[in-house]
């Protein structure tokens, strides 16, 4: 039974590996809670920056193009989130579609583009894109972006379809799928839904004739074309659905909090993107996922730890040596927790350039490695 | 008469100064191995270059099967044509396995240059799985399917490449001194395999240094020196000319 269900799981049948990702996502609330990262915010940043990287991946991991602009896609699709909670209506789904399809629209744009050049010179005209937007949208779009005070609902918009049905209810309206409010734990379940969706069908990429094409053509661009495959339209259709997949990001941060502003189009933004892919592991399907964990943990609950934390911490020990631990310890956790990231990075670029999954699969190898031995000298004896 | 499948008309083509081909006529014919031969600097890679679209040249036409124009195509329409090529350094896919390296030349034959369908499952492509393990087999790799191509020998990998080529089943398949940097022992191998795949009735062209290569495999010999080609025939017919062992070998005995 047990071998049964050890075959089943290495198989990784695309059902298997979506119920086990389901399970796994909607079960967070749970395994979350003994390390403090169970609550509300924090749940949703996880799953919503999760859905970023995922996207990220699929044109990073896949094709090997560096983007550096990808936070323009999360601004975006708050922008047009926004936008369709102020002219239609409250309910996400609208916004959801729109931004994706707003977002999808300017990847076009700007992949069409970018993708003339690779390497070097992709990144920089993507970085100077989001530059662009990032300052336009504190100038020339400020009727759209409004400034730097940020888009924001207000008491007389119009929200021409929640208006049509039922007269606009005193204060500022929430945001709600069918009823259902958007706050809390149920706006984290929805995005949760959101992601396994969206992981589901960059696994359909990953194991499909397409999603190998796009890894060919990281591995020799040159063979490629000479195999007979047009290489551009397979980059730009991959540059637009990353985007895609940002602006859904984005629009689902919009949903948690209706409120957008042009400093989600930062290129730090965009920088943590790609750190967070590395970290987790470019290229694989969980990677993005993990390094998006570790770094959203590392921001929201690793930079409240401050000194009465660890002196508490460290009360097991003489007062001398709680001390010396103490000032040891505190540069790496409280505000400076960009120190604890900054290590981590560099130990993993250097040591596992595959990112936490090359460490994985080099454990699981060494066991598998070990375990084979442990037969053949049961054999032997035998 | 027989059916030509790449014609080569009046091509010139200079690079500053440097005449580098000068008014070459050839005609391809289909289901001979025409190997090109020459010394360093005749020309070799340049001609090759004009016939995948790789390089303008000056004046002249080069045609496939019987019409349709090769110059200033793209590398990836021309392969769609049916042309395929072995490079003089092997370009493979050295992070995937030998088994991918394979299926994707089919993919393309099969999909065309580009091909929007995200959701089709890799595991329900039995036939092009099976397809390239056949082609694996046939150059003797099939026990290596899922192998990172790129932890190949050189000779390995020129087989691989060979394979990828020879999945499409091109109507004409270029090879580019496909012994080139190999010990003996692989250049034998791949004589083998050469000899072995000329059954077929593929259409072939071969640039080679060897001279053994070239005798052992091919049908039809053109030699090209200072840009033009002096003389083509059999191997029997190159090898008792005067002209060719003066220009070529220096006047020695073949």
């Amino acid at each position: 039974m047990m071998k049964q269900l050890m075959n089943l799981l290495k198989k990784q049948s695309d059902l298997t590996t979506i119920l086990m990702f389901a399970a796994g996502v909607l079960t967070m609330p749970i395994w979350l809670d003994p390390i403090g990262a169970n609550y509300p915010d924090l749940l949703q940043k996880f799953v919503i920056f999760g859905i970023f990287a995922v996207g990220y991946n699929i044109l990073f991991g896949l094709t090997g193009y560096l983007s550096f602009g990808h936070a323009v896609f999360l601004g975006v699709g708050s922008y047009a989130a926004v936008w369709s909670f102020k002219l239609l209506t409250m309910n996400v789904l609208p916004a959801i579609l729109f931004a994706t399809l707003i977002s999808g629209l300017i990847a076009a744009a700007i992949g069409f583009v970018s993708m003339r050049r690779s390497g070097i010179y992709f990144s920089i005209l993507t970085l100077a894109f989001a530059q662009m937007f990032y300052n336009l949208a504190y100038s020339v779009l400020i009727p759209i972006t409004n400034g730097e005070t940020g888009l924001q609902l207000r008491m007389h918009d119009p929200r021409i379809i929640d208006n049509y049905f039922s007269d606009p209810l005193p204060g500022l309206p929430s945001t709600d799928f069918f009823g259902m409010s958007m706050n809390g734990y149920s706006g984290f379940y929805f995005c949760a839904v959101v992601l396994i969706l969206a992981f589901y069908i960059a696994m359909k990429i990953f194991r499909s004739p397409f999603g190998m094409k796009l890894k060919a053509i990281k591995s020799n661009q040159h063979r490629m074309r000479y195999t007979g495959s047009d290489t551009r339209p397979y980059l730009i259709t991959a540059f637009i659905i990353s985007g895609m997949f940002a602006g859904l990001a984005g629009a689902l941060l919009a949903v948690t909090d209706p409120l957008a502003g042009a400093e989600r189009m930062q290129w730090t933004a965009s920088g943590e993107v790609i750190l967070m892919t590395i970290l987790g592991g470019v290229g694989t399907l969980y990677g993005p996922l993990l390094g998006v964990g570790i770094i959203k943990y590392l921001e929201n609950i690793f930079s409240t730890i401050n000194e009465s934390v660890l002196q508490q911490f460290f009360s097991f020990l003489p007062q001398w040596g709680e001390n010396i631990m103490v000032s040891v310890v505190s540069p790496f956790v409280g505000e400076g927790w960009h120190l604890t990231l900054g290590v981590l990075f560099m130990i993993i670029i250097i040591f596992l350039p595959g990112g936490l999954m090359e460490g994985f699969s080099r454990i699981q190898k060494r066991y598998r490695k070990a375990k084979i031995k442990d037969n053949q000298s049961d054999s032997t004896k035998e | 008469m027989t059916d030509t499948v790449l014609r080569i008309s009046n091509v010139n083509k200079a690079f500053g100064g440097l005449q580098a081909l000068s008014d070459i006529n050839l005609n391809i014919e289909k289901g001979k191995v025409h190997a090109i031969i020459g010394p360093n600097g005749a020309g070799k890679s340049t001609l090759l270059n004009v016939c995948v679209g790789l390089l303008t040249p000056d004046s002249g036409t080069v045609t496939f099967n019987g019409g349709t124009n090769v110059i200033g195509k793209s590398p990836h329409e021309i392969n769609q044509m049916g042309l395929a090529r072995v490079f003089q350094t092997p370009e493979i896919f050295p992070d995937l396995s030998l088994l991918d390296n394979v299926m994707i030349p089919a993919f393309a034959k099969r999909d065309g240059a580009f091909h929007f369908k995200l959701f089709q499952s890799l595991s329900g492509e039995t036939k092009i799985t099976q397809e390239a393990t056949e082609i694996l087999a046939s150059v003797g790799m099939d026990d290596k399917l899922n192998v990172i191509a790129g932890s190949l020998s050189r000779g390995d990998k020129r087989r691989l490449e060979l394979a990828m080529c020879l999945i499409q089943r091109p109507h004409l398949l270029l090879l580019d001194e496909p012994t080139a940097g190999m010990a003996r022992h692989d250049t034998n191998k791949t004589i083998e395999l050469l000899k072995k795949i000329k059954e077929d009735g593929m259409t072939k062209i071969i640039i080679e240094h060897d001279m053994h290569v070239v005798f052992s495999v091919a049908d039809t010999i053109s030699v090209l020196a200072q840009g033009a080609i002096i003389a083509s025939g059999t191997p029997d017919e190159i090898r008792g000319n005067p002209v060719v062992q003066e220009a070529y070998l220096g006047g020695a005995e073949l």
